[in-house]
């Protein structure tokens, strides 16, 4: 809002702007620095000082990632992971929360109570545990993409938008003939894919940046992940030092262990634009009840 | 008599029209029970089924005999829970934890957009915000790395500068005692940016002619803030506290486990890594499911609570 321009309000306005500006820098600054050093040549950074720009550019660190099997595997995971887990997640919500947004199916009340009850009380780490493995799915990539094909509250949110569309075009369609599957897929899935994009954006960065699902269910380190590498590389690694029994050679070099940092990072940011534009709506989507 | 046996034969008739008109109805709607059913079995599956297992907190449960063939043993492993010493570290360091996140975290989000909203200029409004949201979209795994190549000590940019001032390094992440302010430090980087927008909507719906007139009286800049702005997210900022208060059992999991090392158990240990660590490393399945129901019931109680209190302060619930 406008205020007056009397010599406090503009000192207010200066102060407020630096601070805000600084917040900004100071928030990003990490991420450019570790990309800046990730970047630069080894030498240039045992050399120590704060880098911002690499002075002595080189892609040392990534030709090296890129020539181990293990990362790249990882990210290959990480890939089919994140497009297909997403596909099913968005599959199977859809197929629930439709029938659930029509008012006249019986039975619907307590088919949401059951869901409800599973966002307040779970049963915990230990029992899910044994269901994913007695069904086999430990040690295949399954177990990164059923366990948590559907999460009851996206279920919720998703219901209440296919609630809002107006009858009148499902009575249409049936007049016409259409059974209720094709007017999911023809008529109400069409007028929801601003929704569904951001659906689609909730669970892929779900999938790409969740990690402890592999360590509970993976013991095969070829079905790992980018992000359980990460963890391996960059913090137990670091947590070993100083522990004798593990070889010096086995810590990775700060460039590289900031490169991986970078790999691992940046198709997300290649989407963030669209993430800070439907994530900012889909963050108040909750609010909406019914 | 008659009357009343007529009666009866209408309610039967009654009876099985309702009984046709379900199944009618049912026929009618099939495409969209059978559209349910992959939900319905998934989550039967994947969270009741996990609920029924819990029995195995109350057996000695081995896997390969299953829960129908495993020996119950009542409450023992809620017993051994209760005397262990290590009961009341947990519930000392997630207390710890849920408290220094009310004191530290909590207020950042809304002294932020308070600052954000007294920012004319749209585009430097969005600017800022395009800057702060970035690291809640990484993941918890990112962020710990990050940290632990800017604070390490071998290395480490921070330890280099203050290497080159006092001539000491800081075992930021080795030393226990540092271990709360790291945890703190990474929710309020990740989080704080994105926290603002629940403020900011809220903010957004306050009628601009109030301050115009509230300028006309010659209110000042603070005074608006105290009698407009603050009272208009108010409501915004109880009921966040509330549900806080409501999952505080929940203190990050993924963060801590990740950030968890020989070194800082004794203050960073909680009850998810505790149930993990027995569970998943020791394989004492039984008994971490006890601890994992303990924690599960005393989180419903509280949500439920939470909830309550909410509706109580003429707040609408979570549901």
């Amino acid at each position: 809002m406008k205020q007056d321009r009397t010599l406090g309000n503009r000192l207010f306005d200066y102060t407020n702007h630096t601070l805000l500006l600084l917040l900004g820098i100071v928030t990003v600054l990490p991420f450019i620095y570790i990309t800046a050093v990730s970047f630069t040549s080894p030498a240039e950074v045992a050399k120590g000082g704060f880098i911002l720009f690499p002075k002595e550019f080189s892609l040392a660190a990534y030709r090296y990632i890129f020539s181990t099997s293990t990362l790249l595997n990882s990210l290959w995971v990480s890939i089919y992971i994140t497009v297909l887990g997403t596909l099913i997640n968005l599959l199977l919500t859809t197929l629930m929360a439709y029938p659930l947004s029509r008012p006249y199916l019986r039975g619907r009340k307590y088919i949401m109570l059951g869901v409800l009850f599973t966002m307040l009380f779970s049963g915990g780490m230990i029992p899910t545990y044994f269901v994913v493995n007695s069904l086999h799915l430990t040690d295949t990539l399954w177990s990164l993409m059923i366990p948590g094909a559907i999460s009851a509250f996206n279920l919720i949110v998703l219901k209440n938008f296919f609630q809002q569309i107006p009858d009148g075009l499902e009575d249409a369609a049936k007049i016409d003939g259409c059974n209720d599957v094709s007017i999911l897929f023809r008529i109400v899935l069409p007028l929801s894919l601003p929704a569904m994009a951001t659906f689609a954006l909730f669970y892929s960065v779900a999938h790409w940046n969740s990690f402890f699902s592999a360590i509970l269910y993976i013991n095969d380190s070829d079905k790992w992940p980018v992000q359980v590498w990460l963890r391996e590389i960059v913090i137990l690694a670091q947590s070993r030092i100083g522990d004798t029994s593990i070889e010096e050679a086995d810590i990775q070099p700060l460039t590289i262990r900031m490169a991986v940092i970078v790999f691992s990072t940046l198709p997300i940011l290649m989407v963030y634009p669209f993430l800070q534009k439907h994530f900012a709506k889909g963050a108040l989507l909750g609010s909406v009840k019914g | 008599m008659e009357a009343k046996s007529v009666k009866s034969s209408t309610r039967i008739r009654t009876k099985e029209r309702q009984a046709n008109m379900s199944w009618k109805e049912f026929y009618k709607n099939r495409w969209l029970y059978i559209m349910l059913l992959p939900g319905i079995i998934y989550f039967v599956v994947f969270k009741y089924v996990p609920m029924y297992g819990i029995v195995m907190a109350f057996q000695d449960y081995v896997p390969y005999r299953g829960i129908w063939e495993s020996n119950w043993v009542g409450f023992k492993h809620f017993e051994r829970f209760f005397s262990e010493p290590q009961f009341w570290m947990l519930f000392r360091n997630t207390l710890i934890l849920a408290l220094y996140n009310i004191i530290f975290f909590f207020p950042l989000p809304i002294i932020v957009s308070l600052m954000l909203n007294e920012v004319v200029t749209e585009r430097f409004k969005r600017f800022v915000q395009t800057l702060i949201y970035v690291p809640h979209f990484v993941s918890w795994v990112v962020v710990v790395g990050v940290f632990y190549m800017i604070f390490t000590t071998e290395g480490g940019i921070l330890n280099e500068l203050i290497f080159a001032i006092t001539g000491q390094k800081i075992a930021f992440l080795l030393e226990p005692g540092w271990f709360r302010t790291m945890i703190i430090s990474q929710s309020i980087w990740k989080e704080v940016g994105w926290g603002t927008i629940i403020f900011l909507a809220a903010l957004s719906g306050v009628d601009t002619q109030l301050y115009e007139a509230a300028r006309m009286d010659g209110a000042s800049r603070w005074r608006q803030l105290w009698h407009i702005t603050l009272p208009a997210i108010r409501s915004t900022i109880i009921i966040l506290l509330i549900l806080r208060l409501g999952t505080f059992l929940d203190t990050g999991f993924e963060q801590i486990f990740l950030m968890l090392t020989s070194t800082n158990r004794d203050v960073g240990e909680v009850f998810d890594t505790y149930v993990y660590v027995k569970g998943m490393t020791q394989a004492q399945y039984s008994y971490s499911a006890a601890v994992g129901l303990f924690k599960s019931v005393i989180g419903l109680l509280l949500v439920v609570g939470a909830n309550q209190l909410a509706k109580k302060c003429g707040e609408e619930g979570i549901y």
